[in-house]
């Protein structure tokens, strides 16, 4: 079992009640650069820590939003490549199938990992549906895409010979000749992540990690497909080390500071979904099926997105997304016993992603929060199982 | 020509297309726009007093089949210039209204064959303005209100309550807007390269334009109808971007007078 440090790097200030959507379209003129520049400082900080105590890192990305204020990276993984000595460095991930330029992501992510030598974990999303506006390309076909831009990033990354041309269907290259050659060999590992069943199955065939978002107990049976896709062709059942989680962790000595913790986080769920009416539902994101449901339930805000209920939501509902498993709330005691009930309930989980700072949360709080995982919860949580996997 | 009821599918240019066939005599070729077939009824049934009108829904629209590695509006004018062929049709009026406006167009940058008479009804599909906004309004991030008010003078021609639609209109409306983001997404809605094609249009060609128009500007218009030789324009009173929708009989009078004004200059065009 590993834990993996996270913060979306927001930008909180620029949260007002004013503002109808929180992404896509909200001015920049709501973020004070210098305020950011601290925000920034005190985020990759906390990675430090983190990669100190024995945890490992996670990173993603978001585009014109205050929610997440780093839309590429790739620069935060640069520095933490550097900056850091033992930690896997996650990102979760690169949305591939709205990047124009696969050969330019297999390039970053070749530096990255050789800089920190070897400890790239390359995670490959599809992006939120509420981006896809932001994207030169529409969703329509995406997933046909992500798939081509895929396999064009490892073939890029494994083609150690010269030189080859790609003349797919959405990228066509000349002369692809990736610099440097990658740390890990053939490839640093895969993660994807993943929530209908065909998509998983997709995931679970390349024998990559499956990563899931807040959904809570649900997990299962995300797991159960990628067990049965792996029973189904006949190869034996996925180690843990195949399935990673994300939760949010509000953590103390004293549960009521916990609680705390856990109000001030909360704000994030609350806060995340707010997206103005037109971009909730691009075109092409949903199926044709799901398109039409929507249409006929017009002017009603949806609650299937994982995003809506949580905007749903009330205060004093933090019992409640403890008990669905979305936030792991308490003192170490607490935590360790939730998530080891988790871990039982989902059959085994070998990443842990762990949102440890969030919303208005302060560096010290954040610090706290890092500091009792590393030495009081993760030790507990690797014990049974400490002969398995240890440092890559 | 049979009128059955309702639309049919056929099988053209190896793809199943839902067609709508009415009336008999000229054939008169109409191109939906990016809402779909739905609301042009009335305009089509007006047209079939008087002619025969081919009303297809366009592939990925509708019930029409999206063959793969259709994407472009290029790849739909070569189905038409394929389907116009295959029907044989000739001395045809083209008609195309808004997103089918845009088909139209390319189609008649291609082919001056089988063609006799353009019509472009609130026509999109070329770039008049200025780099920083586009010339049409962003359908995909305006909300709904807004949008129908934008486009229409009166939204009812086109309001319907979804709860009670049955399940088959409703995946029409979603394909319809799956469709438009594939084929109109970015460039949104038009083709680089059609304006400087536009001058090889030249067969008598009829621009029809809403006045109160609030999704692509009566001025947008008459840029597109100043860059074809011989464009004449015509504002259609209390109407916004879908005349043929709001002012049925006036547009298809204007369409009607228009295709049987037997050119002077059909001289020039053969």
């Amino acid at each position: 079992m590993r834990i993996y440090h996270f913060s979306e790097q927001p930008c909180p200030d620029a949260w007002a009640p004013e503002h109808k959507s929180l992404r896509v379209i909200l001015p920049s003129r709501n973020c004070d650069p210098r305020v950011m520049a601290e925000n920034y400082h005190h985020r990759l900080d906390e990675w430090m820590l983190a990669d100190e105590l024995g945890l490992d890192i996670m990173i993603n990305e978001h585009h014109a939003t205050a929610t997440c204020c780093c839309p590429v990276a790739a620069v935060p993984l640069a520095i933490l490549a550097r900056q850091t000595k033992r930690a896997r460095l996650l990102t979760l991930g690169y949305p591939i199938a709205n990047r124009l330029d696969p050969v330019r992501v297999a390039e970053e992510f070749a530096m990255i990992d050789v800089i920190s030598r070897g400890r790239l974990e390359m995670g490959l999303v599809r992006g939120v549906p509420y981006e896809v506006p932001l994207s030169v390309r529409s969703a329509v076909g995406q997933m046909d895409r992500f798939w081509e831009a895929h396999d064009l990033i490892i073939k890029a990354m494994t083609s150690i010979d010269g030189a080859f041309d790609w003349q797919g269907e959405h990228f066509q290259y000349r002369n692809v000749n990736v610099w440097p050659r990658v740390y890990q060999q053939p490839h640093p590992p895969v993660w994807i992540t993943g929530r209908s069943p065909q998509n998983i199955r997709e995931i679970a065939e390349r024998g990559y990690v499956l990563g899931t978002f807040l959904s809570g107990f649900q997990t299962k049976d995300l797991f159960d497909h990628y067990r049965k896709a792996c029973a189904d062709l006949g190869r034996p059942a996925p180690a843990p080390d195949r399935f990673s989680y994300l939760g949010i962790v509000a953590i103390a000595e004293d549960r009521k500071e916990a609680l705390r913790r856990a109000e001030v986080m909360v704000g994030y769920l609350r806060s995340s979904g707010r997206v103005a009416e037109p971009f909730g539902t691009p075109p092409g994101y949903f199926s044709v099926k799901d398109a039409a449901r929507m249409i006929k339930a017009r002017g009603k805000r949806t609650t299937t997105t994982r995003e809506g209920k949580a905007v749903d939501t009330h205060h004093g509902a933090i019992e409640d997304l403890v008990k669905a498993g979305i936030m792991f709330v308490g003192t170490p005691d607490d935590v360790t016993s939730q998530l080891a009930e988790f871990v039982d309930n989902v059959g085994g989980l070998g990443h842990f992603l762990m949102m440890g700072h969030a919303g208005h949360m302060t560096h010290e709080e954040a610090v706290d929060q890092i500091t009792l995982v590393a030495k009081e919860v993760l030790p507990r949580l690797q014990k049974p199982r400490a002969a398995s996997k240890q440092a890559a | 020509m049979d009128s059955a009821e309702g639309p049919v599918t056929e099988k053209i240019a190896g793809v199943n297309i839902e067609i709508l066939r009415r009336g008999k005599g000229r054939p008169i070729l109409f191109l939906h726009p990016h809402i779909g077939i739905h609301g042009s009824g009335r305009f089509i049934e007006r047209l079939a007093r008087e002619a025969q009108v081919i009303a297809p829904s366009h592939p990925g629209f509708g019930h029409s089949e999206l063959p793969r590695g259709m994407s472009t509006v290029d790849d739909l004018s070569y189905f038409y210039l394929d389907l116009i062929e295959n029907l044989d049709l000739r001395d045809l009026v083209v008609v195309g209204a808004s997103f089918g406006g845009w088909i139209a167009a390319e189609i008649a940058t291609k082919t001056r064959e089988r063609l006799s008479r353009l019509v472009l009804i609130g026509a999109v599909g070329a770039k008049f303005g200025a780099r920083e906004k586009s010339d049409i309004v962003d359908i995909f991030a305006t909300p709904r209100s807004r949008w129908e008010e934008l486009s229409f003078r009166d939204p009812a021609v086109w309001l319907r309550d979804y709860e009670s639609l049955p399940e088959e209109e409703l995946t029409a409306m979603a394909r319809n807007r799956e469709a438009t983001a594939l084929f109109a997404w970015n460039p949104y809605m038009y083709n680089p390269k059609l304006r400087g094609r536009l001058h090889r249009i030249r067969i008598p060609t009829l621009f029809l334009w809403g006045a109160n128009d609030g999704f692509a500007p009566i001025a947008y218009g008459k840029d597109y109808c100043a860059a074809i030789p011989g464009a004449k324009f015509e504002e259609i009173a209390d109407s916004g971007h879908f005349p043929h929708m709001e002012q049925p009989e006036a547009v298809a009078r204007h369409v009607i007078g228009f295709a049987g004004d037997r050119p002077r200059r059909r001289g020039d065009t053969r």
